[in-house]
C-alpha cells in the first residue's frame, strides 16, 4: 500500500509490521507521534502487543529491558533529552546482550533549547555497545525498523535506528508500507535461545547465561562484546539481502554513490544525504568530479568497507550535523581514524553544519566542494558551514574555518 | 514452639545459604529469609545496587533453593521496579501466570532514586511485589543519608547532628495510589511477615512491602540486638506494623502500651549525638503519627 506519511509515522508503520509484544511509550518533541500512532493502532486492535505508557525515558528502556529478559519482542522511541536521560540503560541493554529495537528521533540537547535537527543525541551513545543505523529516507526508516528486529534478535545485541528530526520525522513522503504477510516472511515471531522463567536457579546480568559475566571477568566480557563486531557487520548485510530479495529495496551499510571518477568524495549521513545527492548530480552535469558516500551504520563502524572504498581517493568532505565541542565532528574522527595507515591518505576536510536544525542548503553543499576543489591541504581544523551572518568570519592559524 | 519456629514450618525449604556476603547479625538476610520462605515457588528475584545484589551474587550466587525455582536479575539502581514490571509482562505475554515477580530493593532505591518507578508501577497496577528492605541508609556504599533515614540518625553524610530533614512516609504514599496491599513488617515478627507475604501472594496487582532490617555497622550496636531492636521500633511505635488493603482499608497492629523512643534509640551509636529536646520532638512526632494511623484505621472500621 503506497501512503504519504511522515518519518514519525514510517517508524510506527515499521514497529506496526514487526509485531511487538511489548511497546513502551513516553512523549518527547519530534519524536511523540510514534507512541501516538503506535496507541491507535493498539485501540484499533491491530497491534496485539502490550502497550504501557511509563514515566520516563529510562523506564520506556528499563520496562522493555525487562521485558526483552522476559524472552518477548519490545520496541520504544526518544529523542534528544530522552536518550540522555536513558543513558544508563544503554549501556545495560547492551551489556546484557537484549535484542531491542529503539528509534531514536535526532535532536540536539540544551542548553540552549532546541528542538529541530541534530545528530548529536545518538553519537553521543556512540560507547554504549548499541548498533546505530541512520535514515536517509521516510521509506528506509520503515523498512530499517523491520530490518533491524531481524539483526537484533540474529545476533542478541539493541539496535538503534536513528532519523532526522523534522526533517524526517515532521515531512511526508510516499512510502510503500509492506503487506503484513510478507514482513511476517521475513520476520518471524520471536524464539529467544534463553529465556528467564524463574526456574533457572541462577544469577543473571548478561543473557544467554553462557555470557554471563559473574564469573568476575569485566574484561573477558567486554572481549566477547567487542568480538561480535565482524558477526554483526555479516549478519546486517545478510539481513539487507534477504530484504531485498522479497521486498525489491535494499540499504547498504555503507552506499557508493557516483564514486567510482569522483576527485572529491562527499561523506554524509542522514537526512542530508538526499540534498548531497542532488548536488551531486548538478555539479556533475556542470563537470565538477564529485561523488558521495552515504554512511548508513554508525555502529560498529564499518572501518574495513570504508578503507577499500576510499582508498585512492583524493580528497574527502565530511558534512556532518553535531559538533564534539574542542574537537571536531564525530563522523570526521571515525572516519580520519579510520582511514589511518593508508598509504598516500586522501585530504580530508570536516565540515559541520546543519545544527540545531539550520538547514544544509545545495548552495552550503555547493561551497563546501568547492572549498575542497580549490584547497589542496585539509583542515586541521572544523569548517564551519553556512555559520549565521552576525558570527564574524574568524581565521585560524590564517585558514578561514568558516562558510557563510 | 514459639511463633517463629511455627512460622518457618510453613517452608522446610532454605532459599540462602552460605557463603553469602551479608554481614553477621544484618537484618536484611534474615528478611529475604524469612520472605522467600513465605512465598515459595517460582520467583524472579529483580535486585538493584544496594546491600542484597552484591551479597547473594558474590562471591558466586548464594540465594539457591532446594527446588531450585529461583532467577535473580541485576539491574541499574533506580530501576528494580521497571525491570520487575518489564518481565511480568513478558512472562504473562508468554502465558506464565505463575511465576511471581519480586523487586527487592533498599531504601535508598526505593525512597530515592526510584522512587518516580515505584509511584508508576503502583499506579500502573503492575502485577509485581516490591519489597523495600529498609536499613534506613545508603549502607552498601558506608551509611550515608537516605530518604529513609529516621531524623536525628547519624550517617556519614549527617554529620554531627544527625538526619534534620522532614521523614518520608512510604505506606501513607501507598495509601494515595490506592494498592491492592500494601503492609511493614520487620523481621522481630517472622509469623506477621510470612502471614502478610502469603497473603499478597494470593492477591492480583501491585503490592508493597516495607520491611524494617537493623545494620549493625550504620546503626552501631552489637550484631546479637538485631532482632531486639527491630522488635523495640515496633513495640516503641517508631515503626508501627501495618497492613494496608483495598488502597484504604489500614489495620494498626495496637498490642501494648507503647514504650517510650529513648529505649530503641539509646541502644545505637547513630543517635548518639541527639540532643534531649530532639528525643522529645521525636517522640511527640511518633505519637502523632501513631494517633494518625490509628485514626484513620478507626475510620476504616467505622465506615464498614
Amino acid at each position: 500500500m503506497i501512503k504519504v506519511i511522515t518519518g514519525n509515522d514510517a517508524a510506527a508503520y515499521g514497529a506496526l509490521l514487526s509485531r511487538p509484544d511489548v511497546v513502551c511509550a513516553y512523549p518527547i518533541t519530534p519524536q511523540s507521534q510514534i507512541p501516538e500512532l503506535l496507541a491507535k493502532f493498539h485501540a484499533q486492535g491491530i497491534l496485539h502487543g502490550k502497550f504501557v505508557n511509563v514515566e520516563s525515558e529510562m523506564a520506556a528502556l528499563g520496562y522493555v529491558t525487562g521485558a526483552a529478559v522476559g524472552g518477548v519482542r519490545v520496541f520504544t522511541a526518544t529523542s534528544s533529552q530522552g536518550l540522555a536521560w536513558m543513558h544508563e540503560g544503554l549501556h545495560w541493554a547492551a551489556g546484557a546482550r537484549l535484542p531491542i529495537v529503539l528509534v531514536n528521533v535526532n535532536r540536539p540537547l540544551g542548553a540552549p533549547w532546541n528542538l529541530t535537527c541534530d545528530q548529536i543525541d545518538s553519537l553521543s551513545q556512540r560507547d554504549t555497545g548499541w548498533i546505530q543505523l541512520y535514515c536517509e529516507s521516510n521509506q528506509e526508516i520503515l523498512d530499517t525498523v523491520i530490518q533491524s528486529y531481524k539483526l537484533s534478535e540474529s545476533i542478541s545485541l539493541p539496535v538503534m535506528v536513528c532519523l532526522d528530526g523534522v526533517y524526517l520525522s515532521y515531512l511526508s513522503e510516499t512510502v510503500d508500507i509492506p503487506e503484513q504477510k510478507i514482513v511476517d516472511g521475513y520476520l518471524p515471531g520471536f524464539d529467544p535461545s534463553f529465556k528467564i522463567e524463574g526456574g533457572g536457579w541462577k544469577c543473571y546480568d548478561v543473557f544467554p547465561p553462557e555470557e554471563n559475566a559473574h564469573s568476575g571477568d569485566f574484561m573477558g566480557d567486554r572481549y566477547a562484546l567487542h568480538k561480535r563486531e565482524s558477526n554483526v557487520l555479516k549478519t546486517a548485510v545478510k539481513c539487507n539481502e534477504e530484504f531485498e530479495a522479497l521486498f525489491g529495496r535494499g540499504y547498504p551499510l555503507v552506499e557508493e554513490y557516483l564514486l567510482d571518477d569522483a576527485e572529491v568524495v562527499l561523506v554524509v549521513s542522514g537526512s542530508v544525504v538526499g540534498t548531497a545527492r542532488e548536488v551531486v548530480d548538478r555539479m556533475r552535469e556542470s563537470g565538477h568530479s564529485v561523488g558521495m558516500l552515504k554512511i548508513k551504520m554508525f555502529r560498529p563502524f564499518p572501518r574495513t568497507v570504508l578503507k577499500n572504498i576510499l582508498n585512492g581517493k583524493r580528497k574527502i568532505a565530511v558534512i556532518e550535523r553535531d559538533i564534539s565541542p574542542g574537537q571536531c565532528g564525530i563522523f570526521f574522527q571515525e572516519l580520519k581514524w579510520a582511514l589511518s595507515g593508508i598509504e598516500n591518505p586522501p585530504t580530508m576536510f570536516g565540515f559541520v553544519s546543519g545544527l540545531g536544525g539550520a538547514d544544509i542548503t545545495p548552495n552550503l553543499i555547493r561551497k563546501a566542494i568547492l572549498h575542497v576543489e580549490e584547497s589542496d591541504s585539509g583542515s586541521e581544523n572544523v569548517i564551519w558551514l553556512g555559520l549565521s551572518k552576525r558570527m564574524s568570519a574568524d581565521e585560524y592559524d590564517g585558514k578561514s574555518i568558516t562558510i557563510q | 514452639m514459639n511463633t517463629t519456629e511455627k512460622a518457618l514450618r510453613y517452608n522446610d525449604k532454605e532459599y540462602i545459604r552460605p557463603p553469602h556476603g551479608f554481614c553477621p547479625g544484618c537484618g536484611v538476610a534474615l528478611g529475604l529469609r524469612y520472605f522467600l520462605k513465605a512465598i515459595g515457588g517460582k520467583v524472579v528475584l529483580v535486585t538493584p545496587p544496594g546491600c542484597s545484589a552484591p551479597s547473594i551474587s558474590f562471591p558466586k550466587p548464594s540465594l539457591f533453593t532446594d527446588d531450585k525455582l529461583i532467577d535473580v536479575i541485576h539491574c541499574p539502581f533506580g530501576s528494580a521496579a521497571i525491570f520487575a514490571g518489564g518481565i511480568k509482562t513478558a512472562l504473562e505475554a508468554r502465558g506464565d501466570y505463575e511465576t511471581q515477580v519480586v523487586a527487592w530493593a533498599g531504601d535508598g532505591a526505593t525512597f530515592d532514586i526510584g522512587f518516580g518507578a515505584v509511584s508508576a508501577a503502583a499506579q500502573r497496577n503492575d502485577d509485581i511485589i516490591y519489597v523495600c528492605y529498609d536499613n534506613e541508609a545508603y549502607m552498601n556504599t558506608g551509611n550515608q543519608q537516605s530518604g529513609s533515614t529516621p531524623s536525628g540518625a547519624q550517617t556519614t553524610t549527617s554529620v554531627p547532628h544527625g538526619m534534620d530533614y522532614k521523614d518520608k512516609d512510604l505506606i501513607w504514599i501507598m495509601m494515595g495510589h490506592d494498592v491492592p496491599y500494601a503492609a511493614t513488617a520487620t523481621i522481630a515478627y517472622p509469623d506477621d511477615l510470612m502471614a502478610k507475604a502469603k497473603k499478597a501472594k494470593g492477591i492480583k496487582g501491585f503490592r508493597l512491602f516495607h520491611i524494617l532490617t537493623p545494620c549493625v555497622a550504620g546503626w552501631r550496636y552489637p550484631p546479637n540486638l538485631t532482632v531486639k531492636l527491630s522488635r523495640l521500633a515496633v513495640q516503641t511505635r517508631v515503626f508501627p506494623l501495618l497492613e494496608l488493603e483495598d488502597g484504604d482499608h489500614l489495620t494498626v497492629f495496637k498490642k501494648g502500651k507503647g514504650k517510650p523512643v529513648q529505649e530503641y534509640i539509646e541502644l545505637q551509636g547513630r543517635f548518639k549525638n541527639m540532643h534531649p529536646d530532639n528525643v522529645a520532638k521525636l517522640q511527640e512526632k511518633v505519637d502523632k503519627r501513631w494517633s494518625k494511623l490509628c485514626r484513620i484505621s478507626d475510620w476504616w472500621t467505622s465506615e464498614t
